[in-house]
């Protein structure tokens, strides 16, 4: 705990914005192993991956293109002191009566969840009671999760989309021929990786049920491998790979999958979700909507990923072009 | 009682460091980093008050009688998500920000649209 | 079909947003949001006749009983909500299509109306539920979808205006999150309904006491109250005029919407106002928002930065009313929440038609345009009066129940407070007319035409609900009294 607090601090200090997105990183990587120390392995899988690993990424494309340093500030901030200062007395002065850490008797684990840990496996039939929770429970919630990246992507998309001609793609794919010797070792030892990475991935994915994973973690690193091809191979390879208006249908795709599933219960009578509709009996149902509803999860998951790296580092190519033409 | 509260004060400073960051710095990425470590910072909190003492994690297995409480992970699972889509909507605007402003820190950008009007 | 309408309520905007990407000609997108926006209202109009009919609706998402499960209740309070959200929504669709034809580039068409329909999704969503995080997950997918739904305004300072408005934003989600996050470790709960069941036991605690601090603040920064409404005039004025629009009217409603939910329904009446100083606070800060903004109103340049700080003073004007907190005060805030958004949808909708003919929103480029679109300034002033609070628009009510409310409660100073407002919103209204219609037309601008029916059928919709709501009062008054006394009657 104490080592997130000496990062934090750090980070605060640092003018330098490529070592502070590195703290950020170590920052996101200390605390997913402070989640596992809380028992919480399906969270630090996740923080892993996104809040390590996408973040950092992405935060380092921004600053190619927003330059490395940040100028010192003019002026006191003394009103923002204030301000933190009076909020986190707040807040600590909220914790006095708070029960404390780690007892079994604390409210929290009194009302709701005894049911989700002692029933769930009838009801779901599924040992990772955190996916049962994410999956059937609350599904509704992990529907409007879906959802939220699925708009992420739709913005960035709006912001960053940048419409690509004919004969920049030809001009690029010459510069990309002649850098082939350059980074071959590196290219090699990609191309032997990715295929594990990719299977891992759907390991992940189908193995959520009984570990921790699930559509979430899986669909990250799907993402992941592909990133990593398109900065090895660069992006007009990998354009050719995956396309654009492809890969925009697969996220729209992944969220009108979980939905419908959805609608299928509906149209079956049951309320929406509600996945004993889909099967005569109760638990092989909840089985098979919770592996649905996951699939859609990691479909949109990687294909907004990739949207997201492709449009900042198309961007960035739009902008590296604009610049070579003009003397 | 210090013991059984530490780990939830040492959460707050955290907190408290996210949020100085985004309301005392200029810089955009910067801020941008503020709010994860901000709203990181909110999860651990969570976390914190998931667990239980001599508890596992919440996988149901053969012999373990003790789990730790697996609502609140559920809700920071999700909450993640949500984190990691402002970061990238935050990003996306500081870079066109920069390409339609020339600059990314507060001060320069506002004394531009004070000229501009 | 029926007993599944507060889902469809829903999931119709929030599954046709990814289906917009299917389609290819933008026309046809169009299209295809106006009907899903139609149908999301008429499924609201459904809803409230069944809650006037029987009742509170109760719907169990995934079949789980609450709290293991999420649910969502409608009531008179929600269904009230989810009218105007879908009955502006649609409204505004309907001169979307040409007015975006300005505004935003053409291959950003398709993304405007998916952004748009997740952004009506998200409004619909937090305002059905029953469940505190279903709540912040909604949040964030209208929040997120707001962000870049300004950001494709034209002028630069849109993509400024935007980022400030994400940090703002995301800050006031954060605050929600720790508030909803004390108050889950103080009962176990997450379901409104507990909730308000379970926070009795607990609510001498400091613990609540925090968590209940930092809920109203996180609200507070969404409705844009004094001195927390920095995002808004920018944001508001920079945004594609259409967003605008359906914003204007929409966003900061649900904030007012989640505070009245969580402070009545869930806290309690007894804890709310005892707890923190409530009442004298939000007297104080909605007077105060109610001045400050109306001030800056009148010297503004831009007529958009002059209706967005209208605004804010407007959402003062529904603080007070709940202040007041009698069923007479919520009735009044309940009936501005649905004036408020007649009145300024309609305004911002005829800003957007005057824009499309002229390019700009500056006040110096009135000059007369009352002779030459006579049908738009018409409508501006229409709305105005409504702002001011003119008999027999709908403002007059909804103001009429506020001074009745201050009244009842012996606050005379407010009550001379709130005139006094009034007489200010006839100073900037008075500033456009005078513009408008007193002075001679610019050189060069003898070609400017009426605005297209696209736009003057909507626009003429709302003012004539406008009117037709400031006499016939009865169903907006019966709801909103209705909303009122039912949340009285819930609270321990």
């Amino acid at each position: 705990m104490a080592f997130l607090v000496a990062v934090a601090i750090a980070i605060v200090r640092m003018k330098d914005l490529f070592a502070v997105i590195m703290l950020s990183g170590i920052y996101g990587l200390l605390s997913a192993s402070f989640f596992v120390a809380m028992d919480a392995v399906d969270v630090a899988f996740t923080e892993a991956s996104v809040g390590a690993g996408i973040s950092t990424l992405l935060m380092l494309v921004a600053i190619t293109m927003t330059g490395r340093t940040e100028n010192p500030s003019r002026h006191k901030p003394l009103l923002a002191l204030a301000v933190v200062t009076v909020t986190g007395s707040l807040l600590i002065y909220g914790t006095l009566d708070m029960p404390y850490f780690g007892l079994a008797q604390d409210p929290v684990h009194l009302h709701v969840a005894p049911r989700y840990i002692n029933d769930s496996m009838q009801e779901v039939g599924v040992p990772n009671i955190v996916t049962s929770v994410l999956a059937s429970y609350r599904a509704f919630d992990t529907f409007g999760e879906v959802v939220v990246i699925f708009t992420a992507g739709m913005g960035v998309l709006a912001l960053l989309s940048v419409v690509r001609h004919p004969k920049d793609i030809a001009e690029i794919d010459s510069i990309n021929k002649s850098m082939h010797e350059e980074h071959l070792i590196l290219r090699i030892v990609a191309k032997m990786l990715i295929p594990f990475i990719l299977l891992f991935a759907l390991y992940v994915q189908f193995h959520g049920d009984y570990g921790p994973g699930g559509g979430f973690q899986a669909g990250v690193i799907f993402a992941a491998a592909i990133i990593l091809y398109a900065m090895l191979f660069g992006m007009s390879t990998a354009r050719r790979v995956i396309n654009q208006s492809f890969i925009q249908m697969f996220a729209a795709i992944g969220v009108l999958l979980y939905g419908s599933v959805g609608v299928i219960s509906l149209l079956n009578g049951k309320n929406f979700l509600d996945y004993s509709a889909l099967s005569v009996d109760p638990v092989a149902g909840q089985h098979l909507g919770i592996l649905l509803i996951e699939l859609g999860v990691g479909f949109t998951v990687t294909a907004v990923m990739v949207i997201i790296f492709f449009n900042f580092a198309g961007r960035r190519k739009d902008q590296q072009n604009k610049e070579k033409n003009e003397p | 009682m210090i013991m059984g509260l530490y780990n939830y004060w040492v959460v707050v400073v955290l907190m408290m460091v996210g949020f100085y960051i985004v309301i005392a710095h200029g810089n955009l990425i910067k801020k941008i980093v503020g709010l994860s470590i901000f709203q990181t910072s909110v999860f651990i909190f969570y976390i914190s008050m998931a667990k239980v003492d001599g508890g596992t994690a919440p996988i149901l297995a053969e012999g373990i009688k003790q789990y730790s409480n697996p609502l609140p992970h559920v809700l920071i699972l999700t909450a993640i998500v949500v984190g990691i889509a402002t970061t990238a909507l935050g990003l996306a605007l500081a870079v066109r920000i920069k390409e339609a402003y020339g600059s990314i820190e507060e001060e320069e950008i506002q004394e531009k649209d004070n000229l501009d009007c | 079909m029926l007993t599944h309408l507060p889902i469809l309520q829903v999931i119709v905007p929030l599954m046709a947003a990814p289906l917009c990407l299917f389609l290819t000609r933008s026309r046809l997108v169009w299209l295809f949001a106006l009907i899903v926006s139609g149908v999301a209202f008429l499924i609201s109009s459904l809803l409230l006749q069944q809650v006037m009919d029987s009742g509170t609706i109760i719907y169990m998402l995934g079949g789980w009983d609450a709290p293991w499960g999420i649910e969502y209740r409608i009531d008179y309070l929600n269904a009230l909500l989810l009218l105007i959200i879908s009955a502006i929504s649609t409204i505004v669709l309907i001169a979307a299509h040409t007015s975006i034809q300005q505004e935003i580039p053409e291959d950003r068409h398709t993304l405007f109306y998916i952004l748009y329909l997740l952004s009506l999704a998200g409004m619909l969503g937090i305002v059905a539920t029953a469940d505190a995080f279903n709540v912040f997950v909604f949040l964030e997918i209208s929040s997120l979808s707001a962000y870049a739904l300004i950001a494709l305004g034209k002028d630069r300072r849109a993509l400024w205006a935007a980022y400030q408005y994400l940090i703002m934003g995301t800050i006031g989600a954060t605050f929600i999150l720790i508030g909803i996050g004390l108050m889950y470790q103080m009962t176990g709960t997450l379901n409104m309904y507990d909730l308000s069941q379970r926070l009795p036991e607990v609510d001498n605690s400091r613990t609540v006491f925090v968590a209940f601090a930092f809920f109203i603040v996180g609200v507070c920064l969404k409705l844009a109250l004094f001195p927390l409404h920095l995002w808004l005039p920018n944001a508001y004025a920079y945004a594609p005029s259409i967003v605008t629009a359906f914003f204007a009217a929409t966003a900061t409603k649900v904030a007012v919407y989640l505070l009245i939910r969580f402070t009545f329904s869930i806290f309690g009446l007894s804890f709310s106002f005892t707890a923190l100083p409530l009442q004298m606070l939000f007297v104080v800060l909605g007077l105060l928002g109610i001045f400050v903004a109306s001030f800056a109103a009148i010297y503004q340049a831009n007529v958009k930065h002059l209706f967005a700080y209208s605004s804010i003073a407007q959402i003062g004007y529904m603080i007070v009313g709940f202040s007041v907190s009698s069923v007479t005060g919520l009735t009044a805030t309940l009936l501005h929440l649905f004036n408020h958004a007649l009145m300024k949808s309609a305004l911002f909708l005829a800003l957007a038609a005057v824009v499309y003919r002229i390019g700009s929103a500056q006040l110096s480029q009135f000059h007369g345009l009352g002779r030459q679109m006579p049908y738009t300034m018409a409508a501006i002033v229409i709305g105005g009066l409504s702002l001011i609070g003119v008999p027999l628009t709908v403002g007059f009510v909804s103001k009429w129940y506020l001074v009745l409310a201050t009244l009842e409660n012996g606050w005379w100073p407010v009550t001379v407070l709130i005139l006094l407002g009034s007489l200010l919103a006839i100073v900037y209204v008075w500033r456009i007319v005078e513009v408008a219609y007193f002075k001679a037309p610019l050189a060069g601008s003898e070609s400017i035409k009426e605005a297209p029916m696209s736009f003057l059928i909507p626009i003429w919709t709302l003012v004539i609900a406008n009117i037709y709501f400031g006499i016939d009062t009865r169903l907006s008054i019966q709801v909103a009294q209705a909303a009122a006394h039912s949340l009285f009657g819930v609270t321990p």
